[in-house]
């Protein structure tokens, strides 16, 4: 089982990403569940949404505690909140920053998602949407097939801007 | 899979509003409550977009949002509800009435806590404090189930054997927003397997009638065991619905779904999303080499008839519920049905993580004949359950 | 009476008390609505008085609810009509209770969805099926089992309440003059969406009277001008010609005050709360009907 956590502010999108990375893996042939860990809905609040893949069904619902892959869609959370917070040793992070992060016990990766999403014009309510663009970061990192990205994309959008986003983020995905 | 057009991610609400689109629904009352929201905003999707031709009746409270249901219902027109928590005990009185009026009213309830404090989260204290209601009640622990079971309840429901309405229960949040993925079946599939809504005592000008005038006790307990009557006959509805899905769309429910039980030495009964959480309890105590099985009730009205599953083994009741003054309900349940004590877990209260590895914590750590309060240090030893000491 | 027809809808065989005149009320709502016809009825006298089961004596469908509900399950009988295509007349009957104090959430949420059916509150200005305590209805002064020196407070003002939701018909009326509720509830049946009638009903055991005398205390209400008479059509008001005539020349509120048992325990300064609260209302109403009148000819030329 490959278990994800991905950190994000309310608004961010980060509910809808955790949902298109398990629909990516699912039009890959596996199975997978979302879900997020809910507060009070508030605006720019941190939250937390949790991603398992498997080949078989999912039968756990509690919250992940030992994820193999740290996605943060906020780098400011990070000041917040310890993200790495449970990490398997030699676990995968993927920042969407426009610098590494120091972790060299971790492999990470980093992404200018916010970047991206301006580029392209995808912002709702003043607020650049990283949902789609971190599927195509994820694709590049191994997680599921580009084609699987853009078909769950897809599904969920139908404005061209969001795979272009997302396949411009599978493109710019750095390793440090 | 991916052929399958018709499979992809769904939220159990989002589940539930689309098994509801799928029955051809004709009426839906609804009023929002956190963790309901997102079944009645997809229902208003749905009707406002023109892919369902049902009334929606936005109503201002949930005590009316069961009271439109029962007279739309008792009008000969399917009607539908969902709601959660404070707004179950907010109808209480018209889930009562809806029962007795023997309306088959379908509604998804999103188990969650009762205030105070404020607590959104999943526990199944809301629908088990109406389970004398004369509701048919269902637990449900996947989305696929939420999808599939409510879709079984209209037809269990508008059986004239039962004329009884079905409470389908969601754990909050766990279930009602996780995604999973879902198969939809098409609707001439669903039209085949729920006949069309008809009421033997609905409202016909043409034939005037009085409908819950005064009744004196002599024809009210005839009224009343009716409804126990109906409620025994609805075993036989329910079993033949569950069969009858299971040849049109493959996928097989029971009153129970039960992993590794034939030759388990301990049973670990829960309802709800814990008890697929058990299973992998169970696999885990199973490597250890503890003969453990997970039995999830999903009816819990009717009651099932597990008494020969159950004898001889040492069980572990996990309730995420509980009835003060006396114990978790589901335990205290089995006691009062078969006789046999249990190891009762209270757990999970107010959306209290409880991982696999705490529910095999619990069966390695079992004292049957007594109770505990997962997360209360004080109980770890465990309650007697005769309670002396209260 | 002319123009009214002989069948009647309920039978000789209610359970009401001698010269209940919510019994009268609904002979002449039935009379107008017709066959087609279901009633919506939350606990009150009518839940009493129809029989019990398994006998009634109303010749159209009674649907008996519980007591805040009647216009919310009126709703879901509307939304199934509307579903089946059906034009059934559908009409909530509630007492004062049920519709001021209990009901007003659902009466309020009905009203504000556009609901097509017609609520009608008659009004005993008490919960007389439970033995007459005070409701939010009852008026200034009256003896009740739970007022038993007089009430305190004044009477809730619903129809004010009602007419803030701009419906397209309202209608107030009183069991004295069956014709005038016989035309008013045939008007607001051939109206679509959320109609209401408001419907003074005197009430012997409760209001402490005679039973003979409900007749000429219910025209001793409208006389007076205690009890208003009038339609509201698209929000313009316009008074009914009994209550014109009252305005014009009043009788005296103790007529209609002094039969009643309940007004016993009256003090001069409570009468004269009284009295000032009945012209404060007659005004308003006059200058809302003559601004309605205005605006009329304004349109019309």
């Amino acid at each position: 089982m490959y278990e994800i956590r991905l950190h994000s502010r309310g608004g961010q999108g980060g509910i809808t990403a955790a949902k298109l990375i398990a629909l990516a893996a699912f039009r890959d042939g596996r199975h997978a569940t979302a879900f997020p860990f809910y507060g009070a809905e508030r605006r720019g609040a941190p939250v937390v949404s949790f991603i398992r893949i498997d080949d078989n069904p999912i039968k756990i619902y509690s919250q992940i505690k030992k994820p193999d892959l740290i996605v943060v869609l906020d780098p400011s959370i990070m000041e917040l909140v310890d993200v790495f917070d449970g990490l398997k040793d030699g676990g995968t992070v993927l920042i969407n920053s426009q610098k590494p992060a120091d972790i060299p016990q971790y492999k990470s990766y980093y992404v200018d998602l916010t970047d991206i999403a301006l580029k392209v014009g995808l912002i709702v309510a003043g607020t650049p949407i990283l949902n789609t663009p971190v599927v195509g970061a994820l694709a590049k990192i191994g997680l599921f097939s580009r084609e699987s990205a853009q078909s769950a994309i897809e599904e969920m959008f139908t404005d061209p801007r969001n795979t272009q986003a997302a396949m411009l983020a599978f493109d710019e995905v750095k390793h440090e | 899979m991916n052929e399958n057009k018709h499979t992809t991610l769904s939220t159990g609400n989002n589940a539930v509003a689309t098994a509801v689109r799928d029955a051809k629904v004709q009426v839906v009352a609804a009023y929002p409550i956190t963790p309901q929201t997102e079944v009645v905003e997809q229902i208003a999707n749905f009707c406002e977009n023109g892919i369902f031709d049902a009334k929606y009746i936005p109503v201002e409270s949930e005590h009316s949002a069961m009271a439109a249901c029962i007279g739309a219902s008792i009008m000969g027109t399917r009607a539908f509800t969902a709601t959660s928590s404070h707004g179950l005990l907010y109808m209480h009185e018209m889930i009562n009435w809806a029962a007795g009026a023997r309306l088959p009213i379908v509604m998804a309830n999103i188990n969650r806590a009762l205030g105070p404090g404020w607590n959104i989260w999943a526990d199944h204290s809301d629908a088990l404090q109406t389970r004398d209601t004369g509701w048919l009640q269902v637990y449900v622990s996947t989305v696929q189930e939420a999808y599939d079971t409510t879709l079984m309840a209209f037809r269990i429901a508008e059986d004239q054997r039962v004329y009884l309405p079905v409470m389908i229960n969601l754990d909050g949040f766990a279930l009602s927003h996780i995604n999973q993925l879902l198969t939809t079946e098409p609707i001439e599939k669903i039209q085949a397997f729920i006949p069309p809504y008809h009421l033997d005592h609905a409202i016909d000008p043409n034939n005037p009638r009085g409908y819950g005038t005064m009744t004196a006790a002599d024809q009210f307990v005839q009224i009343r065991y009716d409804i126990e009557r109906s409620m025994r006959a609805s075993c036989a509805v329910i079993e033949e619905a569950e069969q009858e899905f299971a040849k049109a769309c493959g996928r097989t429910y029971s009153w129970t779904d039960e992993y590794l039980c034939d030759d388990a030495e301990i049973l670990i009964i829960s309802m709800g999303t814990l008890g697929k959480e058990a299973e992998v309890a169970v696999d885990i105590l199973r490597e250890e080499g503890v003969k453990a099985g997970s039995m999830r009730l999903r009816w819990f009205r009717p009651f099932p008839d597990i008494q020969s599953r159950l004898v001889g083994r040492d069980l572990v009741v996990i309730d995420r519920d509980y009835s003060f003054g006396y114990g978790g309900i589901i335990a205290s349940s089995i006691r009062a049905k078969t006789g046999l004590e249990s190891y009762n877990v209270i757990a999970g209260l107010g959306g209290q993580e409880v991982t696999y590895l705490d529910i095999a914590s619990f069966v390695r750590e079992r004292k049957i004949g007594k109770e505990v309060w997962f997360g209360i240090e004080e109980t770890k030893n465990g309650y007697e359950i005769s309670r002396s000491d209260i | 009476m002319s123009g009214i027809p002989t069948t009647e809808y309920l039978k000789k065989c209610t359970s009401s008390c001698p010269g209940c005149s919510a019994t009268l009320i609904l002979r002449y709502v039935l009379k107008a609505a017709g066959p087609d016809t279901i009633l919506v009825v939350p606990a009150c006298c009518t839940s009493v008085l129809q029989g019990v089961y398994p006998n009634t004596s109303f010749d159209v469908p009674v649907y008996n609810v519980a007591f805040a509900s009647a216009a919310a399950v009126a709703s879901g009988v509307a939304a199934a009509c509307e579903y089946t295509g059906k034009k059934t007349n559908i009409i909530a009957f509630a007492g004062d209770g049920g519709t001021v104090d209990i009901g007003i959430q659902a009466l309020s949420g009905a009203l504000e969805r556009d609901t097509n059916f017609l609520y009608i509150c008659y009004d005993n200005e008490a919960y007389g099926n439970t033995g007459m305590q005070r409701s939010g209805s009852t008026p200034h002064g009256a003896i009740t089992t739970t007022t038993p020196t007089g009430k305190r407070h004044f009477k809730k003002d619903l129809d004010r309440i009602v007419s803030a939701h701009n419906i397209p018909y309202m209608a107030t009326s009183c069991a004295a003059y069956p014709k005038d509720i016989y035309t008013k509830v045939q008007k607001a049946l051939s109206i679509k969406g959320p109609k209401f009638m408001h419907i003074l009903t005197p009430c012997p055991p409760g209001w402490r009277y005679s039973s003979e005398k409900s007749i000429e205390l219910g025209k001793l209400a409208v006389k007076t001008g205690i009890w208003a008479m009038y339609e509201r059509e698209n929000g313009k008001l316009k008074l009914s010609s009994q209550t014109i005539a009252a305005i014009r020349k009043p009788l005296p509120i103790e007529d209609y005050m002094s039969p009643q048992g309940r007004f016993k325990g009256l003090d001069p300064s409570q009468l004269t709360k009284t009295k000032q609260e009945i012209q404060f209302n007659l005004r308003r109403l006059e200058r809302e009907a003559r601004e309605a009148d205005e605006d009329g000819a304004e349109e019309g030329a």
